[in-house]
């Protein structure tokens, strides 16, 4: 006989503010099997909680209804409580009336409170039909898997290898290192980013557990926390990486030019290349795109003899290497080669792309004088195309003018509607290196709002502006080409409010943040899902900020949104030990909200193996006929076989079709669906 | 065995395919008929009217079997006489069970019926325009009169209470066999049931991958059966012909797949299953390998709701 207890939540103001708890009470006090139902400023605060334990010792109640939040943040307390309380926690249901309700209708008091009954209604309904489960453990491989090397990524796996796990770090480049590579400096303290960055790239080259996995990419991914099976396709290098050096002498002899994407497509590099000198692993690799097969040398063919000598006839780049890792002979696989590996949680920090300047017509992208910010970060670098000399790129005359203008492609309806957040200090620091090097330069620094939040930043920003830094407010309507290489920003000066022409000789953009490509494919392969900005979606943006959709995938960095470094650094190490957690205990409670096949109905069509994404489901033979199995340590309870069984032979355990069914019935009462109570 | 079952047959809006089910029993039929007294089979084998099968006592009669959907006046009524005149009424056969083919017939309204029907049609000469009339005046004086033909087609169990499914159109004469001796024997199911194996078509198809050691995997295309020839003893599904044997009744031993021929869901849903088109449509669309294929599938309510729609929660088209 269920005796169900509903338990209403104001959650202060958030639920109470537009649903009439009081009606909702009397509402639910009439739904069959109710024996209980109970109100209280905040249910999950320890008063709340008792309220729920005592009726339960009482035997007032036997299965509980807790109408709040949402059960993302929220069920696992509840179920402990109803645990606490002496029950099996999982004969707790939740209804969320606060987002699907308050939240959802604030303008509609009336609406929200209908709301609010449905949906305790529903749970209601579910809550009659629930049935005791028993949590299950499974062990966890003991190995992390880090997706991305940039600062994140690599500050996330040193922490893992640290606390003494396996690592894989995987990243699509040749070279560790990420995007802080390409800085010259960084804010607000001026470190050269080489200088910090570069030591750590080297610690996660060499350290014992980390195994750099560069130049690859995630293929797929099954399985779940504490075991996932992760393939890699490591992209084909057509150089040994076991014995190059990284000496650099083929690319010294390479005759193909090709743009430098680590200089943002300024200069060029060869069509076998080291990524940038302080690359780890420094290792060359070909890119099979552009290399010409210079001396007819096709890969995997033999060399051809000369016909006076003799002498097998060599590409430039492999005469020239003496250890033998460049050997155009070898039948190297296109495809590169797949590597499996096992591990018990992931970390992805995939970092971001800075937006490219060809979108914005209006601001002549087609000039060379016309660049991005991540372009004059290594027009700055000493490791860029001018060495650190700040050179006019269509002359290489040193620009006496320089003009910045922000939020291009952030803040705009058009391109992205977020702050990318780093753009008004990062120019401030060009504009402040610039005019440190070349006091003379006119810097001008078109903003929107100066958005100097953080710790030292604004001093930062007011030492600029005592430099001489020129900062107008106001939106650049347009930069024109001129005679003589020069360019015409026009603008509206809020402040004078008046339209403003400034002529300069060079333009930087700084475009927006935005998510690196792929990413929305590789959350699919992660199972993870994007927001609207395309960013990674964390579990909640307070409390779970580096925690997933999917338990044992940790997010940090930019993937996750537009940070600077010290934040994206304080989010890998969160991130690394949300990671350890499951490593450190050994094995981790898995929800046994799984599906189980009833063999008796099934029919043996095997329409679910395929279907399954965790390898869960196999055919095995029962009497003479095949029937589906399940291995529970396998399932993790999506309920795509249960959907899918066209003998509706699966039950998916916490979500049976008689508690679905039950659910549609309480809320389509009164609709056109079937009556209820 | 008891004194002689007596048993009352109808065939209702149907083609007669499930009266020759039961012929098909042949040997069978001769060897129970002994124990059968067949009061009331029309209009296909006895000659008896509709006013003798009124003037019976209620319940006077074992087992009725009432064959085709319900699509006229005429035929509702006589349910209804059925269902007053016998303990066991069965819904034998697609049509009665689930509306089976005529039932596609809830796609379209009545009047786009009448409009195909008595005008558009090639052969149709209908210069006056005349419809069927449920009354008529004949030269001024005879009054004739017609069943109503309803808007929409049902299955038996939306206009009376009834006891027993089957699927098949028609029915596997085997299974026929099996069910008679059953219902001889007084070996029933809980009322309210299907009377069958409980199994999918794949399970005694001999191209069911899982049969042949091998694993099913996901459909990579999608082909109509005059696209090409299946290849012989692979399964249909897996090959792309959108064959509906996992979510139908395989009572039938899997016939129309032995002769390249998807299963099209006669048999009807496996107990348990509430609609047999959206499990079709669950179970098929999850298999696909790419989601655009959901866009070569021709005609989907009529594949997979060929035989069911009247049965289904959808019912029908309302405009």
């Amino acid at each position: 006989m269920p005796k169900i207890g509903v338990y209403l939540c104001h959650c202060g103001e958030n639920i109470a503010g537009a649903v009439n708890i009081e009606e909702v009470k009397k509402h639910a006090a009439n739904l069959p099997g109710v024996a209980v139902v109970r109100d209280y400023l905040f249910i999950c605060s320890d008063p709340g909680q008792d309220l729920i334990k005592q009726d339960i010792q009482a035997g007032l109640v036997n299965r509980v209804v807790v109408a709040a939040c949402t059960p993302r943040t929220h069920e696992p307390i509840f179920r402990k409580t109803v645990q606490d309380g002496g029950l099996n926690k999982y004969i707790c249901e939740m209804a969320n009336i606060r987002d699907q309700g308050s939240w959802a209708h604030w303008r509609d008091k009336e609406g929200a409170t209908e709301k609010a009954k449905k949906l305790v209604m529903s749970a209601v309904a579910k809550a009659a039909l629930l049935e005791p489960l028993e949590d299950r453990f499974v062990n966890v491989t003991k190995a992390s898997l880090v997706v991305g090397a940039g600062v994140a990524g690599m500050f996330a796996a040193m922490d893992l290898a640290n606390m003494g796990y396996k690592v894989y770090l995987v990243d699509r480049n040749p070279s560790v290192g990420g995007n802080m590579a390409k800085l010259d400096k960084t804010f607000p303290t001026n470190d050269c980013s080489a200088c910090i960055l570069t030591p750590v790239m080297v610690q996660v080259g060499t350290h014992p557990n980390i195994e750099l996995l560069t130049y690859s990419e995630v293929e797929s991914v099954d399985g779940s926390i504490g075991n996932f099976k992760v393939k890699i396709r490591k992209k084909q290098t057509y150089v040994d990486w076991n014995t190059c050096t990284g000496c650099g002498e083929c690319i010294e002899v390479c005759p193909k030019k090709v743009p430098n994407e680590f200089n943002e497509g300024m200069g060029t590099r060869k069509a076998i290349y080291i990524e940038f000198p302080q690359a780890v692993p420094k290792k060359a690799v070909v890119d099979g795109a552009h290399c010409i097969n210079c001396g007819k040398r096709t890969i995997g063919t033999k060399p051809r003899l000369h016909s006076k000598t003799g002498e097998p006839v060599l590409a430039p780049c492999e005469k020239v290497c003496k250890i033998g890792a460049c050997d155009r002979s070898v039948a190297y696989d296109p495809d590169g080669e797949l590597v499996e590996l096992e591990v018990g949680t992931i970390v992805v920090a995939t970092g971001f792309k800075a937006m490219d300047k060809t979108p914005f017509k209006e601001y002549s992208p087609q000039s060379p004088n016309v660049v991005t910010a991540l372009q004059l970060e290594r027009l700055l670098s000493a490791t860029g195309p001018t060495e650190g000399d700040l050179k006019r790129p269509s002359d290489e005359t040193k620009p006496e003018t320089v003009a910045f203008i922000s939020c291009v492609g952030s803040r705009d309806k058009n391109h992205h509607t977020y702050c990318s957040k780093v753009c008004c200090m990062y120019m401030l620091k060009q504009a402040r290196l610039i005019k440190e090097k070349n006091p003379g330069t006119n810097v001008f620094i078109f903003f929107i709002d100066v958005r100097a939040g953080g710790k030292d930043f604004e001093e930062y920003y007011s030492y600029c502006r005592d430099l001489g830094i020129r900062v107008i407010r106001g939106r650049v309507g347009a930069v024109d080409e001129l005679a003589g290489d020069r360019l015409r920003v026009r603008a509206y000066d809020v402040d004078m409010g008046s339209a403003v022409e400034l002529e300069s000789d060079l333009v930087v953009l700084a475009t927006a943040i935005e998510p690196a490509p792929g990413l929305e494919e590789l959350g699919r392969r992660l199972g993870i899902s994007c927001g609207a900005e395309g960013f990674l979606k964390e579990v909640h943006t307070k409390l779970y900020p580096v925690e997933t959709a999917v338990r044992g995938i940790y997010i940090a960095g930019c993937v996750q949104g537009p940070k600077d470094i010290p934040d994206s650094i304080s989010q890998a190490r969160a991130a690394s030990s949300a990671a350890a957690v499951p490593l450190t205990l050994g094995k981790v409670v898995v929800e046994p909200l799984i599906s189980e096949i009833n063999q008796e109905n099934c029919s043996g069509c095997g329409i679910c193996v395929p279907l399954c994404p965790y390898s869960a489901v196999a055919m095995t033979t029962v009497g003479d006929k095949p029937r589906a199995k399940i291995d529970e340590a396998l399932c993790a309870g999506c309920g795509v076989c249960t959907a899918a069984c066209p003998s509706r032979a699966i039950k998916l355990h916490g979500f049976t079709a008689e508690q679905i069914e039950a659910q549609i019935i309480a809320l389509t009462a009164g609709i056109g669906g079937v009556s209820y109570v | 065995m008891p004194d002689k079952v007596k048993l009352a047959y109808f065939l209702s809006g149907g083609c007669g395919g499930c009266d020759m089910a039961i012929i098909d029993l042949s040997e069978t039929l001769v060897d129970v008929l002994p124990y059968l007294e067949v009061v009331f089979w029309a209009p296909t084998v006895a000659d008896v009217k509709y006013k003798d099968l009124e003037a019976m006592p209620d319940k006077s009669i074992d087992v009725g079997l009432y064959s085709g959907m319900v699509r006229l006046s005429e035929q509702e009524h006589i349910a209804r006489v059925m269902r007053r005149k016998c303990k066991v009424l069965v819904a034998y056969g697609a049509c009665a069970a689930l509306g089976g083919i005529p039932g596609m017939g809830n796609m379209h309204t009545r009047e786009d019926i009448f409009q195909t029907a008595y005008f558009d049609t090639y052969s149709t000469d209908n210069p006056e325009g005349v419809t069927p009339q449920v009354r008529c005046v004949v030269d001024g004086k005879y009054e004739l009169t017609l069943p109503e033909f309803y808007g929409y087609v049902r299955p038996l169990q939306h206009v009376v209470d009834v006891d027993y499914f089957s699927g098949g159109c028609p029915p596997h004469h085997s299974f026929v066999g099996q069910a008679v001796v059953a219902v001889l024997e007084g070996e029933l199911p809980p009322p309210g049931s299907w009377i069958t194996s409980g199994k999918a078509v794949c399970d005694v198809c001999d191209r069911n991958p899982a049969g042949r050691g091998e694993q099913r995997h996901l459909i990579q295309s999608v082909k109509r059966t005059i696209d090409g020839v299946p290849e012989e003893g692979k399964c249909l599904l897996q090959q792309g012909y959108l064959c509906l044997g996992a979510v139908t009744q395989g009572d039938c031993g899997s016939l129309c797949p032995q002769v390249n021929i998807p299963c099209r869901g006669c048999g009807g849903p496996i107990p348990g299953v509430k609609d047999f088109g959206l499990r079709a449509i669950g179970s098929i669309a999850a298999s696909l390998e790419k989601e655009e294929l959901v866009e070569q599938i021709p005609s989907p309510v009529k594949l997979f709701y060929r035989y069911s729609l009247p049965a289904s929660m959808l019912g029908r088209k309302i405009k």
